[in-house]
C-alpha cells in the first residue's frame, strides 16, 4: 500500500472550477468543480450523457468551457490547445497511428516534442518495458490483440511522463477477463509510473476498484465526490447509493419518540410498522427519507429475538440465487418491498433456506444509511 | 457449405463457383478490350502501304522509328504536362476533399454532387467554353484589363499553360473523388491523438493524414495522370499547333498521316509506359497493407 499524506504534501494537480458545458440547448456539463491531487488515481464515474466525458475533453483542450476555469499543476488552460498541455490521453479507441509501428506509435510524442534521438530509444524502451511490451515493438497496431493495443495506447501516453494522464474507458473494449487483469495492471502502472490517472468509466465496479477518489456525475451534475468507501457506506443521495453497488431502499417519515429513539415510520411496511434508524442529529421530526440496506449487511434467520442493536423484520423468501461464492435472496417484506440479502457461502455443507421460507431480515442499526430529502 | 432454396444461387460463395457471375463482364472485356487491343499489337509490327493500307508483315521498323528525338520530345513533352496537372489537381484537391471529408454527413452528398456536375455537359462544350474564356479578347483577359491587373491583354489561348489549365479541369474531380474517399475513412480520434501528442497543425498534417491517405493520393494522381498523358481533344482545341501531346500524335497518324503501323506502336509505346508507372505505384502503395491483421 502507498502511504497516505496529509493534503499539505499533496498539492492539487488539477482544479476545476465551476465548469459549464452546453451543446446546443442541453447542457452536457453544468457547473462542475473538483480537484484531483497528485498522484492519485481519480476517476469520473457516471452513465453514458453524465458528462464526465465532456470534462475529460476540457481538460485535454479538445472542448472548449463555455464557462468556468480548468487549472492544472496552477496553470491556467484558458487558450491552451491540447499539444501545450501538459496532460495526455489514452483514448476509448486506443487511436493507434495504424501506419506506425508499436516503437514509432509510442516514440511519437517525444519526436514531436523534439527530445534528443538517443533519449527517445531510451524512453520508448523504458515505456514500453513499463507496459511489458518490450518484445512486440517492431509490430504494427493491427498485428496486435485488444489488450496489447491498450498497453501501447498506454505507453504511448506514458512516455510524455505527463502530469496527468486521462483515460476515456479504458478497458470499455475488453472482455470481461482481460477487463479484471488489467483493472488490477491499470492500478500498479500508475503506481509504478507514479502519475497522476484521471479515468473516465461508468462501470462502478472497475472506478472502486482501481481509484483513490471517484467523482459521481449524472446529467451534467457532480453528485459526490469521494474515496470508494466513503461512496459505498455513506452514499449522498439515492442516485449514487443505486449507481455503486445494489441497495433496499424503503422510505417513509422520521419520527423521534421515547426521548432519542429515532424511527422511520412506512406505509410500505405491513401494519404502518416502523424501524429503528441511527440517531443522526440532522434528522428531523416529521421528515420524508430514505432508508438504505446494503444486501450483504442483512442477515438472515429464524430467529425471532433482536439482539441490542439490531434490528428486524418478518420476510418471505421468495427466490434464491446461488453463485457458488454467496447465496442471493429476494425476500418480501410487503408488497411493495423486495429486498436483496447477500449470504456468503462460508459454511460447508450448509443448505440455504428456501423458497416460501418465513424469515427474519436482520441488521445492525448502525449500518443503516438514511437520506433526508 | 452448399447453399439451398431460393435465393441460394445469391449467396453462393467459394472459388470457382460464381465464376459465371463474370461472364457478361469478361465477354464485354473481350470483345471490345482485348480483341482490340491485339489488333492495334498485331498493326505496331505490320508496314504502311503505300497509299495509308496496312501490309501485313513482321517487321520493328515502326519500332526503331520511334528512337527519334522528335517522338521523345512529345513524349517528354506529355509526360511533363501530365504530371503538372496531377500535380496541381492533388495541391487543389486535397483541401477539398479533406474540407468534404469533414463536413457533416448529410452535406457531404452535396458536396460532391458540385464536384461531378461539370460532367453534365459534354467534355468538347465545356473546353470550346475555355477557348472563349482564354482567347486574347476573352473573358479572362478582358476581366483582367477592366480590373487593371494587366495592361495589354496576354496570349493564353495555344500554349502549354492552356493546355494544363482545361486538362486540370477536366480531371479534378477524378483527384477529389478518390481522394474524399481515402480521407472520409481516416479516423478523426487519430487526428486528435496526434494533437495531444504534441504534434503541431502541419506535424498533424504530414505524419498522420498525408500517410493514411497515401492510397487515396496515388489513385488520384493515377486517374488525373493517365488520362492527361493520352489526351487530345484538350491539347488540340487550346494548345493548337505549339503543343502536341503524345495523344495527338497517334490521332495525327491515323487519321492525318495515315500511317496505322507507326500510330499502333506509338499506342503500344504509351501502354507499356503507363502499365509500368501503375506497377511502381502499386509497389509504392503496397506497404500500408500491412496495417491489415495477421490471419
Amino acid at each position: 500500500m502507498r502511504e497516505r499524506h496529509d493534503v499539505a504534501e499533496q498539492p492539487v494537480s488539477i482544479n476545476i472550477a465551476s465548469l459549464v458545458k452546453r451543446h446546443g440547448a442541453t447542457v452536457a456539463v453544468d457547473h462542475v468543480s473538483l480537484s484531483v491531487q497528485r498522484g492519485e488515481f481519480f476517476s469520473l464515474l457516471g452513465p453514458s450523457g453524465a458528462g464526465k466525458t465532456s470534462v475529460l475533453r476540457m481538460i485535454a483542450g479538445f472542448e472548449t468551457p463555455d464557462e468556468g476555469t480548468i487549472h492544472i499543476e496552477g496553470r491556467s488552460m484558458a487558450g491552451i490547445s491540447p499539444n501545450r498541455r501538459p496532460v495526455n490521453l489514452v483514448f476509448q479507441s486506443y487511436a493507434l497511428f495504424p501506419h506506425l509501428t508499436v516503437a514509432e506509435n509510442v516514440a511519437f510524442g517525444p519526436r514531436m516534442q523534439g527530445v534528443a534521438r538517443g533519449e527517445i530509444v531510451a524512453r520508448v524502451r523504458a515505456s514500453l518495458d513499463l507496459v511489458k511490451l518490450a518484445s512486440k515493438e517492431e509490430r504494427l497496431p493491427g498485428q496486435l490483440s485488444g489488450g496489447e493495443q491498450q498497453r501501447v495506447a498506454l505507453a504511448r501516453a506514458l512516455v510524455n511522463r505527463p502530469a496527468v494522464l486521462l483515460l476515456d474507458e479504458p478497458l470499455s473494449a475488453l472482455d470481461q477477463q482481460l477487463r479484471q487483469e488489467m483493472q488490477v495492471e491499470l492500478k500498479s502502472i500508475q503506481e509504478r509510473a507514479a502519475c497522476t490517472f484521471v479515468c473516465v468509466t461508468h462501470h462502478q465496479e472497475e472506478a472502486l476498484t482501481m481509484s483513490d477518489h471517484v467523482a459521481v456525475m449524472h446529467q451534467g451534475r457532480l453528485l459526490q465526490v469521494g474515496s470508494p468507501q466513503d461512496l459505498y457506506e455513506s452514499p449522498a443521495s439515492v442516485f449514487v447509493a443505486r449507481f455503486i453497488g445494489v441497495s433496499n431502499e424503503l422510505t417513509g417519515i422520521v419520527r423521534r419518540i421515547d426521548g432519542g429513539r429515532v424511527v422511520i415510520q412506512s406505509s410500505d411496511l405491513p401494519g404502518k410498522d416502523h424501524i429503528r434508524l441511527p440517531d443522526r442529529p440532522e434528522l428531523q421530526e416529521g421528515q420524508a427519507a430514505t432508508v438504505l440496506l446494503r444486501p450483504e449487511r442483512l442477515r438472515l434467520s429464524t430467529d425471532a429475538k433482536d439482539r441490542s442493536g439490531e434490528q428486524s423484520l418478518a420476510a418471505i423468501v421468495e427466490k434464491v440465487f446461488y453463485s457458488g461464492s454467496d447465496r442471493r435472496y429476494l425476500v418480501r417484506l410487503s408488497d411493495v418491498l423486495l429486498w436483496n440479502v447477500r449470504v456468503p457461502n462460508n459454511e460447508s455443507g450448509r443448505n440455504g433456506l428456501e423458497r416460501g421460507d418465513m424469515v427474519r431480515v436482520r441488521w445492525q442499526i448502525a449500518d443503516a444509511v438514511v437520506l433526508g430529502e | 457449405m452448399k447453399c439451398t432454396g431460393p435465393s441460394g444461387w445469391v449467396a453462393t460463395s467459394g472459388r470457382g463457383a460464381s465464376w459465371w457471375l463474370l461472364s457478361p463482364g469478361l465477354f464485354w472485356v473481350g470483345l471490345f478490350f482485348f480483341v482490340p487491343l491485339c489488333l492495334v499489337s498485331a498493326i505496331s509490327f505490320a508496314e504502311r502501304g503505300l497509299y495509308g493500307g496496312i501490309v501485313w508483315s513482321f517487321s520493328l521498323t515502326n519500332y526503331s522509328d520511334l528512337w527519334h528525338p522528335l517522338y521523345a520530345r512529345i513524349l517528354g513533352q506529355s509526360v511533363l504536362l501530365a504530371a503538372v496537372t496531377a500535380l496541381l489537381c492533388l495541391v487543389m484537391g486535397f483541401p477539398l476533399a479533406y474540407y468534404i471529408a469533414r463536413a457533416a454527413p448529410n452535406r457531404q452528398g452535396i458536396w460532391l454532387l458540385l464536384v461531378m456536375i461539370p460532367f453534365w455537359t459534354n467534355f468538347l462544350v465545356r473546353t470550346y467554353a475555355w477557348m472563349f474564356i482564354l482567347r486574347t479578347e476573352g473573358l479572362l483577359n478582358t476581366l483582367m484589363l477592366k480590373a487593371g491587373l494587366i495592361t495589354a491583354p496576354i496570349e493564353l489561348l495555344y500554349s502549354n499553360t492552356a493546355v494544363v489549365i482545361g486538362l486540370v479541369y477536366g480531371y479534378l474531380p477524378f483527384m477529389v473523388l478518390p481522394l474524399y474517399v481515402a480521407l472520409e475513412r481516416v479516423d478523426r480520434t487519430l487526428v486528435e491523438a496526434a494533437w495531444d501528442l504534441y504534434a503541431t497543425r502541419w506535424a498533424v498534417l504530414w505524419r498522420i493524414i498525408v500517410p493514411l491517405a497515401r492510397p487515396g493520393i496515388m489513385a488520384g494522381c493515377l486517374l488525373v495522370f493517365i488520362p492527361s498523358l493520352g489526351a487530345f481533344l484538350t491539347p488540340d482545341l487550346l494548345g493548337g499547333a505549339r503543343s502536341m501531346m503524345v495523344g495527338n500524335l497517334i490521332q495525327h497518324e491515323f487519321l492525318i498521316a495515315r500511317d496505322w503501323p507507326l500510330g499502333a506502336a506509338i499506342s503500344c509505346v504509351l501502354m507499356v509506359f503507363v502499365l509500368s508507372m501503375m506497377g511502381w505505384s502499386l509497389r509504392v502503395t503496397r506497404p500500408l497493407s500491412r496495417e491489415e491483421p495477421e490471419s
